[in-house]
């Protein structure tokens, strides 16, 4: 943590009004992403993942509002930026990959002319550098005869090409903290690893700071340095990620990682984990413990739960009435259960 | 996109052959022509010598053919009631038609894109709710009451502008507006509609994203994926108000195409009937081609399909 932090959010919270009252799809959530680190932001949908980096980005709808305790993006505070001076910054040092390769880009012009007109508005006018910056991104995402693609046009491209020009898109200004919302969601499975890996390679080839948004756990076994596991709205367990992992501790992340199957393991034709019920309504008033109505230890004191994260040692944190002990003997019997 | 150019272009002229077909069946289509040149009081005799001097006697495909021939060359035969060379009494309209119509939809594209585009920048906002009432307004105004009252209004009580007549730009400034303003609505609700959509979308988003400017945002990325169906319709309305501004041409006395139509029409004068039937469908069949090529050049998806 005393690392070069580039990106440190306190108790951020995203608030749309609608018919029904207030909707509080993002309540109080901390991180913070140093150079070359990457954090994985967990979670089923709806449950305020996406409207995190939205956020973040200064890109929310414009009904909605955000507020924090803290934002600060490379020593600056960019809770009160205005939409010009975000603006100068994303882009330049915060960008941003969406999960729909398909529609994300604009059908009416190629690839070339996006790519370049990004490095044009925010490093240099001229044309002929942009245009060799983007050959050699081309390349580095692994995209052949990249000097012709340029020349083409996004319907040409399949899937999995879009991505990496979104991806090499996203790297034309050399961004300090690179924010992918489910960047492989849409694409075919043979595609997603080869997307992951490109990821985790160019993150740490050019030392970015990496949010990754996923509801994948596969994933972010193999890329993640820091987990956050996110359920509606906020956040119930934090760490590194080994120790997430190894030592799952708040009743939903094990919940969550009883549901992938391993090889091996897992019986052929036996049933494949699942968290019951769905995600609560966050329209209005909210208290107490949000998972408490899907959980397999569930009490009356969840429902007062103050939503104090409990911290241990090494960073991880969960949020819970249970203690640590007897919270990691609720993970084993979830884990036993499977087995 | 240049095999798609060729092949609008081949179904255009196909369109334009069928076209040409229709227009020569025009005049057999209503009774006997030579009854109606020769009028109540001619002889049979008369009628007889009637249809040989115009060559109705001919078989129909020969008719035809001839007069393809003929109207290829800019020969549209002459008007059975004024005895002039129909392309004289055409070429010395159509420019005042032709004049009226690029004004009035360049009138009505310069108000209706941009109305259209600050409409679904701020949609249900005072501006947009301006630019609805004037959509209404053009809907719901007959055409010809609304040039009444702009006469009435400029011409007489304010004197600012001539009410009749085409011999200066001034005479055309009524006129482009009551043709021009009948086209707005549609253009600029068409407009709005194809901006909110496109404001909305996932590419907007990354442009924004990218840190790009308003300005690139809003007319780089966003017009130019909007106006795509509004080049369409358009064009339809350019054709409309080349061959359709019979009524202004009349309230404003401009002696256009439009008015010549009326005029050959009340006369059963076939020849010109049938020239300006041949003209503006050639027009139109162009306008569409135009308009087609223009929109696979603005999003080039288009040509693939």
């Amino acid at each position: 943590m005393s690392k070069d932090v580039i990106l440190d959010v306190r108790n951020l919270k995203v608030d749309i009004p609608v018919s029904a009252g207030m909707l509080h799809p993002v309540r109080g959530i901390s991180f913070s992403v140093a150079r070359g680190e990457t954090l994985c932001i967990v979670g089923e949908s709806g449950c305020g993942k996406s409207l995190t980096s939205l956020a973040l980005m200064g890109l929310l709808p414009k009904t909605a509002t955000r507020t924090a305790d803290k934002l600060d993006f490379l020593g600056q505070d960019i809770r009160d930026l205005k939409e010009r001076q975000m603006a100068a910054l994303r882009g330049v040092n915060m960008a941003m990959i969406f999960q729909e390769p398909m529609t994300s880009l604009n059908p009416a012009y190629t690839i070339g002319n996006q790519l370049i007109e990004v490095y044009r508005r925010h490093i240099d006018p001229g044309k002929a550098e942009a245009r060799e910056r983007a050959i050699f991104l081309l390349e580095k995402v692994g995209i052949s005869a990249a000097a012709s693609r340029l020349s083409q046009y996004p319907h040409q491209l399949s899937g999995g090409l879009r991505q990496r020009v979104m991806i090499a898109m996203a790297l034309m200004c050399g961004p300090d903290v690179i924010i992918a919302d489910e960047p492989t969601t849409a694409l075919d499975v043979t595609i997603q690893a080869q997307i992951l890996h490109l990821l985790a390679d160019l993150q740490k080839e050019f030392q970015m700071g990496m949010i990754l948004i996923t509801h994948d756990l596969g994933i972010v076994a193999r890329v993640a340095d820091k987990v956050q596991v996110m359920y509606a709205g906020s956040t119930v367990e934090e760490g590194p990620c080994q120790a997430v992992f190894d030592s799952p501790l708040h009743p939903y992340t094990s919940g969550l990682l009883r549901c992938i199957p391993v090889p091996g393991k897992t019986q052929r034709g036996s049933r494949l984990g699942s968290v019951p019920g769905i995600v609560p309504n966050l329209v209005g008033d909210l208290h107490g413990c949000m998972f408490r109505n899907r959980c397999d230890h569930a009490e009356a004191a969840c429902e007062a739960l103050a939503g104090d994260a409990t911290q241990l040692s090494d960073g991880h944190a969960f949020t819970c009435r249970m203690t640590p002990d007897e919270a990691a003997q609720a993970a084993r019997q979830t884990a036993r259960e499977v087995a | 996109m240049l095999v798609y150019t060729l092949k609008r272009s081949f179904v255009a002229f196909l369109i334009l052959i069928v076209v040409s077909g229709l227009t020569f069946s025009l005049s057999h289509l209503s009774a006997d022509p030579a009854l109606t040149i020769g009028g109540e009081q001619a002889s049979d005799e008369d009628i007889e010598a009637i249809r040989k001097f115009y060559g109705f006697d001919r078989p129909i495909y020969e008719q035809y053919f001839s007069w393809l021939g003929r109207a290829l060359q800019g020969d549209f035969g002459e008007s059975y009631h004024y005895k002039q060379p129909v392309v004289d009494m055409i070429s010395g309209r159509i420019g005042t038609t032709m004049t009226l119509g690029v004004l009035a939809i360049l009138f009505a594209l310069i108000v209706s894109i941009p109305l259209g585009t600050v409409a679904a920048m701020r949609p249900n906002s005072l501006i947009d709710r301006f630019a609805l009432l004037i959509a209404v307004f053009g809907q719901a105004l007959p055409t010809f009451w609304f040039a009444l009252m702009m006469i009435i209004v400029f011409g007489v009580w304010w004197r600012m502008l001539p009410i009749s007549g085409n011999t200066t730009w001034a005479h055309f400034v009524m006129p482009t507006i009551a043709l021009g303003y009948y086209a707005t609505p549609a253009l600029m609700r068409l407009t709005r509609a194809g901006m909110i959509e496109v404001l909305e979308s996932d590419y907007i988003r990354t442009a924004r994203a990218k840190g790009l400017s308003p300005t690139s945002i809003l007319f780089k990325h966003a017009l130019r994926n909007a106006i795509i169906p509004v080049v369409a319709l358009a064009a339809v309305w350019f054709g409309f108000m080349l061959g359709g501004s019979i009524v202004i041409e009349t309230i404003f006395n401009l002696k256009g195409i439009g008015w010549l139509s009326y005029d050959a029409l009340l006369r059963s004068d076939l020849p010109v009937v049938q020239a300006i039937v041949l003209i503006f469908a050639s027009f139109y069949v162009v306008l569409t081609l135009l308009a087609d090529l223009l929109n696979a050049y603005l999003d080039p998806r288009i040509s693939v399909r």
